[in-house]
């Protein structure tokens, strides 16, 4: 048994364990069933049967077509292809058009950066603000649209402080404003209404999402929806994206004819089906009992921490955000030092994006927020799994103050 | 991640605290960019006598604090200046690339509370 088994992980949000049930789905794929599903003799064909099985399982999750489904190694690969891949598409197609996309100032790194290579290609991007909650404004988003506005890509929940997005409202309007676009367009006289108006593609980084969230692609109106195992108790190499039929997209890796000439590679075949095998647990009723139990222990330990520590700061909105997260400042006390000393008492948290934690700057999702950078550079994110336990809970209400309050003894006073 | 060595001086510091009356005091850095650290000296013929430190930061910058008046106690002024980011980090038993300006800050640190001693 390694000491990790007796350590107390919330950083759920980074990572999670692969379930046992996943684990044992997957195993026969590494070295008996390990044919090349692009094989078309019966080891291939036994490969890609279990990843048949597996886009099953994520299309009825999604509830959308099999075909609608690309396998990836990972959200950060999915929002490549999706932004990417749409953008280039519609520039291939229209290649004079001025292109304006619409996304927010608090998207993961693996869609933000994208975005600021693309206004360095010229196209224009307008990112949008986000309230005190970390919640964008849809108004602010309606406000937003311009008539060459041709991509939009907002993540249904964020990462750091869990602030869930109203994705939903946001491609309903898309879809009216499409509607309304074409049928002004139908209407006008055919001599002098020039091309087909190009119409509004929505993006949705749901991998914070799954685990909590009604992911039905119809309910949530998009286009393109990227999602990633290893956050939903999977193997970690995997994702997928949602392409809905009819949407333009060209591949950004070539070199083979896989995934309907949408993503060449072989197939990760144990990941996929380690993938299906994660989000058939993801049953409607699991996700309300996993939701309410987290909820419960969240509470507790914000009710915990907020008793026991003078000066303590929710970020975390709990009536707007997915039940995992507890995103907390402690004024005085520096993030990684916090951290650091919780992980010396056996409790893994995160001081926010893990792939920020190399660069020293303030989380840009904090700062957005309107929180300052003195108490951004003082955060922690909790992340609560669906195997969190009580006793655990109560160990971080217990050892936490005396962190934070050592921190602040050292700290010179301002 | 971190050196034992750093750890040890992140959960123990050395030297850690205030002087009442100190001959000078020196404070770098600012919130905004998430570390501050003060320095205090008491001084007696050009001599650090006795020297404690104030920090918020991340446990490098803590660690680094500890170690840097632990290299400077009972130094002349112009043996203490000597002591430069490279002294620190080695005694620390390295430290992560991106933590390396941490070790900047205690110099700056100590170089200000002796310049402000000078004045």
């Amino acid at each position: 048994m390694s000491i990790k088994n007796k350590s107390i992980y919330l950083d759920h949000s980074a990572t999670t364990p692969v379930d046992k049930g996943v684990l044992k789905a997957m195993l026969p794929y590494f070295s008996d069933n390990f044919g090349n599903p692009s094989s078309v003799h019966s080891f291939g064909q036994e490969a890609m049967m279990g990843v048949d099985i597996a886009r099953e399982k994520v299309a009825e999750f999604l509830d959308c077509l099999v075909s609608e489904i690309v396998f990836t190694s990972g959200a950060t690969e999915a929002d490549n292809l999706a932004i990417f891949g749409v953008i280039k598409a519609l520039k291939r197609k229209n290649p004079n058009d001025k292109f304006h996309i619409i996304t927010s100032s608090i998207e993961h790194p693996a869609a933000l950066e994208l975005f600021k290579v693309l206004q360095v290609q010229g196209i224009e991007v307008t990112f949008l603000p986000v309230k005190s909650n970390g919640i964008i404004d849809v108004e602010d988003f309606k406000q937003a649209i311009k008539d060459n506005t041709v991509f939009v890509s907002i993540m249904y929940v964020n990462s750091e402080v869990g602030s869930i997005q109203p994705i939903h409202e946001v491609g309903k309007w898309i879809q009216k404003i499409n509607k309304l676009k074409l049928k002004k367009w139908q209407e006008a006289d055919p001599k002098v209404r020039g091309d087909k108006p190009l119409i509004i593609y929505f993006h949705t980084d749901a991998t914070q999402a799954v685990n909590f969230l009604n992911c039905s692609t119809k309910h949530l109106h998009v286009d393109l929806l990227s999602l990633s195992s290893h956050k939903i108790y999977g193997p970690k190499g995997v994702g997928a994206l949602f392409v809905k039929t009819g949407t333009p997209l060209d591949a950004i890796q070539l070199g083979g004819h896989h995934e309907n000439n949408r993503r060449s590679g072989t197939l990760n075949v144990s990941g996929i089906v380690g993938m299906g095998e994660a989000i058939k647990l993801l049953d409607k009723k699991t996700i309300e009992k996993n939701n309410k139990k987290i909820a419960k222990l969240r509470q507790l330990l914000i009710t915990g921490i907020i008793k026991n520590i003078p000066d303590a700061i929710l970020n975390t909105d709990l009536n707007q955000s997915v039940p995992s997260h507890a995103h907390f400042s402690f004024l005085g006390a520096e993030g990684e030092a916090i951290l650091i000393s919780l992980d010396l008492a056996g409790i893994a948290v995160s001081t926010g994006s893990a792939c920020a934690s190399n660069s020293l700057q303030a989380s840009s999702t904090l700062l957005a927020m309107g929180i300052s950078e003195e108490v951004a550079h003082s955060s922690i994110r909790f992340t609560l799994g669906k195997n969190t336990t009580l006793i655990e809970i109560k160990k971080v209400i217990e050892i936490l103050p005396k962190i934070i309050k050592r921190l602040r003894q050292i700290a010179p006073k301002l | 991640m971190y050196s034992k060595k750093v750890i040890q001086h992140f959960q123990k510091p050395h030297n850690q605290g205030q002087i009442k009356n100190a001959d000078a005091v020196g404070r770098v850095g600012n919130p905004a960019c998430g570390d501050i650290m003060k320095i205090y000296l008491k001084i007696k013929d050009k001599t650090i006598k006795d020297v404690k430190f104030e920090t918020m930061g991340c446990a490098a910058a803590i660690a680094v604090s500890s170690v840097l008046t632990d290299l400077v106690k009972n130094k002349t002024l112009v043996e203490a200046l000597k002591v430069d980011n490279d002294k620190i980090v080695k005694e620390l038993g390295g430290l992560p690339e991106q933590k390396i300006h941490c070790s900047m800050l205690a110099v700056k640190a100590l170089k200000k509370a002796v310049d402000n001693y000078q004045k």
